[in-house]
């Protein structure tokens, strides 16, 4: 008897797993219909990469060229002068996206007043949340040769008008500015937030021991924040060719292709306005297996340096 | 001795006191520089064409006047855009929040009590990590018939795989023993998931709200690429158009004449300030919520 109670519950807690597990699944099956139609569908268009693709005859029609668009990639001229855009325009806006929180930060958290401290994060971080296509009519207006208020200060100065973004030498700098100037705010409330998190009795001995203000900051201070600042920067690393595409195309026009043109504004004009269909993706399949080996080597370092997990 | 100490004291703080002074001195001015491009942007669409052509409008308005709020408010073009902005969110903020919610309640049971989700980790992660590129993808949704069709806007970014990882996050801090309590009272996974867990997640889950808010409100690539009509444009691909380019395509010709009488530049700038109102409402409530998800949402893939 008492077996056969026992037998049954173990039936029952088998029926009840069973169930659970199920029920995952199917909490699981909404998210994978979603990514299979949109994510992993698409992913067969590669195949593009490798024919001469006209719409008409579609994937399944066109023919076979095996590698010959990443040939012509190479021997197109101005391929080598947007890879050499995208690395400038992206290094410069990492290390100024790490230098400058950095140093924002640490100047802020001098500062004891916490109505200032928090008056001054919510103006810096408000741009943050702005879209590119905003920001690039503000800036368009801002930097207008004519009459906009940059140039109307430099005039104070005696400084002729600049035409910031139509100039060769001026496009990629103004862009890695204010990419800059969007995105401080953001990361300074991150070091903001290590800093704080900062012993305070470790300055306290510090002080004790006569350390002197440099000394607290190499000893303690830069210590401190050093995983985060290792995970950010880490984890930038796998962003490498994404030079900003909202922002540049939005900013962008034809005189300063030279300079200002990146791997995904070539991609699109290449593959929209150009309609070559077939070499876009392959410029495409390039930036994508380049990150995706970024992505993954940033990944294993962020977790070998800090412990960071994301899944 | 002890006067040289003193001497010392005295001389650090006047040191700091002088590297105070520049420190909040530096600092306000680069929160002026931050916000100043804003201001004089509103300041110009409060002002008249005459002067803001003259360049005399600084950080307040120059012969104030509510005109190209007028005209953006009258503008047909403009409030059909903020329609479609509009059923676009409707559409896809409570559909992604509903599957972010369901998919990172499996997803943060353990491997043991969750068979297989080793697999589902990989299948979330790797469209994360690769992808197929614009023109497949735009091929791709084409042969689904939803070039200019709203459900493009939103179907794509259902499952944000940031979100999913930040709730994940969130139900593995909530305590075990509750969902336990709940399962020896006889209520199975769902039962738990909706009234048990459901409840204790609404702060995490308005946080995924406002980004979610905040990401289709911003969100001008999508509408360009899907829609061949302006007239299907969600509000910051219209602005796209209106600001960054002069398309005449999407100007009528009454359009053209008024576009005489008002300077376009205090037209643009009151669109631009009506498109960010939205954003600087929901401002207070992003600030305070977004912390939470800081490093998640630095990792964007």
């Amino acid at each position: 008897m008492k077996q056969r109670q026992a037998h049954i519950s173990h039936k029952r807690l088998n029926r009840y797993v069973l169930k659970t597990q199920l029920t995952y699944h199917g909490l699981m099956l909404p998210a994978c219909v979603i990514l299979i139609l949109f994510s992993y569908v698409p992913m067969f268009g590669i195949i593009m990469a490798f024919q001469d693709f006209t719409p008409t005859a579609g994937i399944f029609g066109s023919r076979f060229v095996g590698f010959d668009n990443f040939v012509r990639l190479f021997t197109l001229d101005n391929i080598q002068q947007v890879m050499f855009n995208t690395l400038y325009i992206s290094i410069l806006k990492i290390i100024l996206g790490l230098v400058v929180p950095i140093f924002f930060a640490l100047l802020l958290n001098e500062v004891r007043n916490r109505f200032f401290v928090r008056s001054v994060q919510t103006i810096v971080y408000l741009p943050y949340f702005l879209s590119w296509v905003i920001l690039a009519g503000v800036f368009i207006e801002i930097l207008s040769p004519s009459n906009g208020m940059v140039n109307n200060i430099l005039g104070i100065f005696g400084i002729d008008p600049v035409f910031f973004l139509g100039d060769k030498e001026w496009f990629p700098n103004v862009i890695i500015i204010t990419d800059t100037w969007k995105s401080f705010g953001f990361g300074t409330i991150v070091y903001l937030a290590a800093l704080t998190s900062i012993d305070p009795s470790l300055y306290e001995a510090a002080e004790v021991d006569g350390a002197s203000y440099f000394q607290q900051m190499f000893h303690i201070t830069l210590p401190g924040i050093s995983s985060i600042v290792v995970l950010m920067t880490v984890l930038s690393i796998g962003g490498i060719l994404d030079a900003g595409f909202d922002q540049i195309y939005n900013l962008y026009n034809p005189i300063v292709y030279e300079t200002g043109d990146i791997l995904d504004t070539f991609v699109y004009r290449l593959g929209i306005k150009d309609m070559l269909f077939s070499l876009s993706t392959a410029v495409s399949l390039i930036k994508s297996i380049i990150s995706f080996v970024l992505i993954v080597i940033s990944y294993r370092l962020a977790y070998r340096l800090t412990e960071y997990k994301i899944f | 001795m002890r006067t040289t100490k003193a001497k010392n004291a005295i001389k650090t703080s006047w040191k700091r006191k002088v590297f105070m002074i520049c420190n909040l001195f530096f600092l306000s001015l680069i929160s002026l520089i931050c916000i100043l491009p804003l201001v004089h942007v509103l300041a110009l669409s409060f002002s008249s064409s005459f002067a803001a052509s003259s360049g005399k409008v600084g950080i307040w308005p120059v012969d104030a006047t509510l005109e190209s709020y007028k005209y953006v408010l009258q503008n047909t073009a403009f409030w059909h855009a903020f329609v479609v902005t509009l059923k676009r969110l409707a559409l896809a903020v409570p559909l992604t929040l509903f599957i972010v919610f369901i998919t990172a309640y499996p997803m943060a049971k353990s491997s043991q009590k969750f068979k297989g989700r080793q697999f589902y980790t990989y299948f979330l992660l790797i469209p994360m990590l690769f992808g197929g590129g614009l023109v497949p993808e735009y091929m791709t949704f084409m042969k689904y018939g939803l070039i200019n069709n709203i459900w493009v806007l939103v179907l794509p970014g259902l499952v944000p795989i940031f979100s999913v990882i930040l709730l994940m996050n969130f139900f593995r801090d909530l305590p075990v023993e509750m969902e336990e309590a709940a399962s020896i009272d006889g209520a199975g996974p769902l039962t738990s998931l909706f009234r048990v867990v459901l409840p204790l997640a609404t702060p995490a889950v308005a946080t995924i709200a406002l980004f979610c808010i905040v990401g289709h409100w911003n969100s001008w690539f999508d509408g360009i690429l899907y829609m061949n009509h302006p007239k299907n444009y969600p509000m910051q691909s219209f602005l796209q158009k209106a600001i960054t380019t002069y398309d005449t395509k999407t100007l009528t010709a009454k359009d053209m004449t008024l576009m005489r009488l008002i300077s376009d530049q205090t037209t643009r700038a009151a669109q631009i300030f009506v498109a960010t109102l939205p954003v600087l409402m929901v401002y207070p409530f992003l600030q305070k919520h977004f912390t939470k998800g800081l490093v998640m949402g630095s990792v964007k893939g």
